[in-house]
C-alpha cells in the first residue's frame, strides 16, 4: 500500500509508523510564532521552562505581520515582550517591517519542499503551495514546539480533488479558488489533506498555488498541495528562496478517502458574498452591489503577481470619486519589487492607498477597518461577519476589486 | 448525554463552558460551570461525582477554542469523556492537558441496542479499548488510546512530557 503526500512527508519526520489516522511524533523544521500568539508562548515558556533554553535557535522564529508597526498599545507591548524573549533566547526575529510571516518563510527557504512548519497563524498551511507541511496551532502547542522541537500529530485522511475544463480568459487563480471553496464546502475536505490535479492548477504560478492554498483554510481543510506544476515554478521558487523544489508525490497505490472532480468549463470571475467564504456567485450573477471600499493584500493575494494584476486594470484610470482601495503587499520583497517594476506608480496614480507590508486591511491592523454599513470587496479569504470591522465584505480576485473601484460596484475586468 | 437514548451531536465549546466565565483561571472554581449553557444540563455540576463517565454525541466541544471547555471537566475530576468524534482544537487541547477523550465510532449503536444506560457502571480499558458494563454484565469496546496520547495522559500532559524527557 503507497503513500500520499501528507503520508510521505511525515514518514519523513518521525520513526513511527505512519498511516491516516495514526497519532505521531513530528520533528519540526521550523516552528514560529507572530505578534499574536507569541506573548502567550513567552508567558507559558517563561512559567514551564523558565530560564532554559528554546530547542534549536536556528529553526525558531517570531514573525510580527498582525498589526505593525504596532498600532495599539497592547500590540506595542506584546511586540517588546517577544522581542525581549527572542533576545534572551538567541533566536531571529521578522520584525514590523518584514510582511507576512507565511509569506517570508517562503522567501527565505525556511519552508522548503517536504519540510514541517508550525505557527500560531490558522493560514500557516499556504505553505503546502511550496509543498511543506504547514500547520497553525496554539499557544500551548507552539510553546512546547520551541522548547523540544516536536509536535504530536494525528496523520489526516487524504481527499483527491481534479479539476477539468477551460474557463474563461479573465479567469484567475482566486476564482479557481473561489469556485472549489463553493464546491468542497466545508464538509468535504474537513480534517483533510487535499491534494488538487489537473491541467488549471498545474498551470498556476507560484503566487496563484498560494492562493489556493491558503483557502484550504475555508474549506476546513488541514493542508493543500499541487504536485504537478510548471518548470518556470520550480525555478522561481528556487529563485525566490535559494532552496531545490522537490514537490513530494503521492505513491500510484496511495489510499483517498475519497475523490472529487470539479469542472471549471466556461466559467469567469467569482465573488463570495457576505458572511461565508462558501457562499460564491458568478460575478454576472450578483445584483448591482455599490461599495465603499476595496482591499487588495491578504496573505491569499498580496504577492506581487496579484498587485500587477490590479495595476493593469487601474493604469491610466481612477478609483472612483467616494471609493477608497486599501493595497497592502504582502512583504517588503514584494513592496520592492513594486517600486523598481514601476507598478507601485500606476497604483498610486489611479488613486490608491498603499500601505506597508503586512496583515493590515484583513487583520484589525494598520490599515484600518470597515465601519457599519460600508460595503467592501476584498481579495481576503474570509468574510465573517466582524471579521474586518462592521461592513459587509466580498470576496474576489485583485482585477475584479480594480475594476469594482473603478466602477463604484462590484464589476469583472470585461466591464470597463 | 441525551434526551431517550439519543445523544446530542455538536455539542459547542460555548456551550460546555459559557463565554460570561472565561475570566475564571483557578482550576477548583471552573467545574461548577460545565455544561452550564446546555439546555437540559445546567444542573450537572451537581449530579456528577469523581470518576464519572460522560457519554457524548458526534463533534463534542465544536468551535472555540477554549482550554476552560476541557478544564472545568478535570475541576470535577470526570474520569473519562467518550464520544464518536470530537472537536479537532478540542481533542488537541484535552490531549494536551493529558484529560481522556475516547473515540467510539458505535457508540449510537450500543446505546440503541440498550448496552449503555445512563447511569450505569461501566470500566473502560484506555490501553486496549475493552469496556465492560458492570451493571448489565455485557462487553462492548472503544478505541484504545494511542501510544502518544497515552504517553501525554500518563504524565500528566504535555507541559509535564517536555520536562520528564528533558531534550534540553
Ligand atoms: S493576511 Fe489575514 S488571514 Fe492571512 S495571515 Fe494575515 S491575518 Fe491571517
Amino acid at each position: 500500500m503507497g503513500y500520499t503526500i501528507i503520508e510521505k512527508i511525515i514518514r519523513g519526520h518521525t520513526d513511527e509508523e505512519v498511516r491516516a489516522g495514526e497519532i505521531v511524533w513530528l520533528d519540526l523544521d521550523v516552528r514560529s510564532a507572530r505578534d499574536f500568539g507569541g506573548p502567550n508562548v513567552v508567558k507559558n515558556f517563561c512559567r514551564e521552562f523558565g530560564d532554559t533554553p528554546v530547542s534549536d535557535r536556528s529553526k525558531t522564529f517570531f514573525t510580527f505581520d498582525l498589526c505593525v508597526p504596532a498600532c495599539t498599545l497592547q500590540y506595542a507591548d506584546n511586540q517588546q515582550v517577544c522581542r525581549d524573549f527572542a533576545r534572551a533566547k538567541g533566536f531571529k526575529v521578522f520584525d514590523v517591517d518584514e510582511g507576512i510571516g507565511s509569506h517570508v518563510l517562503i522567501e527565505r527557504g525556511l519552508a522548503a519542499s517536504g519540510s514541517t512548519v508550525v505557527g500560531t497563524d490558522s493560514h500557516m498551511n499556504i505553505l503546502g503551495a511550496v509543498g511543506c507541511f504547514g500547520q497553525g496551532m496554539g499557544d500551548v502547542d507552539i510553546t512546547f514546539a520551541f522548547k523540544t522541537g516536536k509536535i504530536w500529530f494525528q496523520v489526516p485522511e487524504s481527499l483527491k480533488v481534479f479539476v477539468r475544463g477551460e474557463p474563461s480568459s479573465g479567469f484567475s487563480a482566486k476564482d479557481l479558488t473561489l469556485y472549489i471553496v463553493k464546491q468542497l464546502g466545508t464538509k468535504k475536505a474537513a480534517l483533510k489533506s487535499v491534494e488538487f490535479y489537473g491541467e488549471a492548477v498545474r498551470k498556476l504560478s507560484i503566487s496563484g498555488r498560494i492562493t489556493l492554498c491558503s483557502m484550504v483554510t475555508e474549506m476546513a481543510g488541514i493542508i493543500g498541495f499541487i504536485p504537478e506544476f510548471k518548470d518556470s515554478v520550480a525555478s522561481e521558487i528556487k529563485s525566490l528562496s535559494g532552496e531545490e523544489f522537490n514537490h513530494p508525490y503521492a505513491d500510484k497505490d496511495a489510499v483517498y478517502s475519497d475523490a472529487i472532480t470539479i469542472d471549471i468549463d466556461g466559467l469567469g470571475p467569482q465573488v463570495a458574498a457576505p458572511f461565508l467564504p462558501t457562499n460564491v456567485k458568478d460575478v454576472g450573477d450578483l445584483e448591482e452591489v455599490k461599495i465603499d471600499s476595496g482591499f487588495i493584500g491578504c496573505c491569499t493575494n498580496g504577492r506581487f503577481e496579484d498587485l500587477k494584476a490590479a495595476a493593469r486594470v487601474l493604469k491610466g484610470k481612477k478609483v472612483k470619486d467616494g471609493v477608497m482601495l486599501k493595497i497592502v503587499p504582502a512583504t517588503r520583497k514584494v513592496y520592492k519589487q513594486l517600486l523598481e517594476k514601476g507598478t507601485l506608480k500606476d497604483l498610486f496614480e489611479s488613486g490608491a492607498i498603499i500601505s506597508n507590508p503586512g496583515c493590515g486591511g484583513c487583520a484589525q491592523g494598520h490599515i484600518g477597518l470597515t465601519g457599519k454599513g460600508e460595503v467592501q470587496i476584498s481579495t481576503g479569504n474570509r468574510n465573517f461577519e466582524g471579521k474586518q470591522g462592521k461592513g459587509q465584505n466580498y470576496l474576489a480576485s485583485p482585477a475584479v476589486v480594480a475594476a469594482s473601484c473603478i466602477l463604484g460596484h462590484i464589476a469583472g475586468p470585461e466591464d470597463i | 448525554m441525551g434526551k431517550k437514548g439519543r445523544l446530542i451531536e455538536d455539542i459547542d465549546t460555548d456551550q460546555i463552558f459559557h463565554n460570561a466565565f472565561l475570566h475564571i483561571t483557578e482550576l477548583r472554581q471552573m467545574g461548577q460551570y460545565a455544561l452550564g449553557n446546555l439546555e437540559g444540563w445546567k444542573d450537572f455540576p451537581g449530579k456528577t461525582g469523581p470518576g464519572d463517565i460522560i457519554i457524548a454525541g458526534r463533534n463534542f466541544g465544536a468551535g472555540s477554542s477554549r482550554q476552560q471547555a476541557v478544564d472545568c471537566f478535570k475541576s470535577l475530576q470526570t474520569g473519562m469523556i467518550i464520544a464518536p468524534s470530537f472537536g479537532a482544537i478540542y481533542f488537541r487541547n484535552a490531549v494536551n492537558s493529558g484529560f481522556p477523550v475516547m473515540k467510539c465510532s458505535k457508540l449510537a449503536d450500543l446505546i440503541a441496542g440498550g448496552l449503555l444506560k445512563s447511569g450505569d457502571k461501566i470500566r473502560v480499558n484506555i490501553r486496549t479499548g475493552e469496556g465492560q458494563n458492570q451493571t448489565r454484565k455485557e462487553a462492548f469496546f472503544i478505541e484504545p488510546m494511542n501510544e502518544v496520547q497515552y504517553n501525554l495522559w500518563e504524565v500528566g500532559g504535555l507541559f509535564s512530557y517536555a520536562k520528564k524527557t528533558k531534550k534540553d
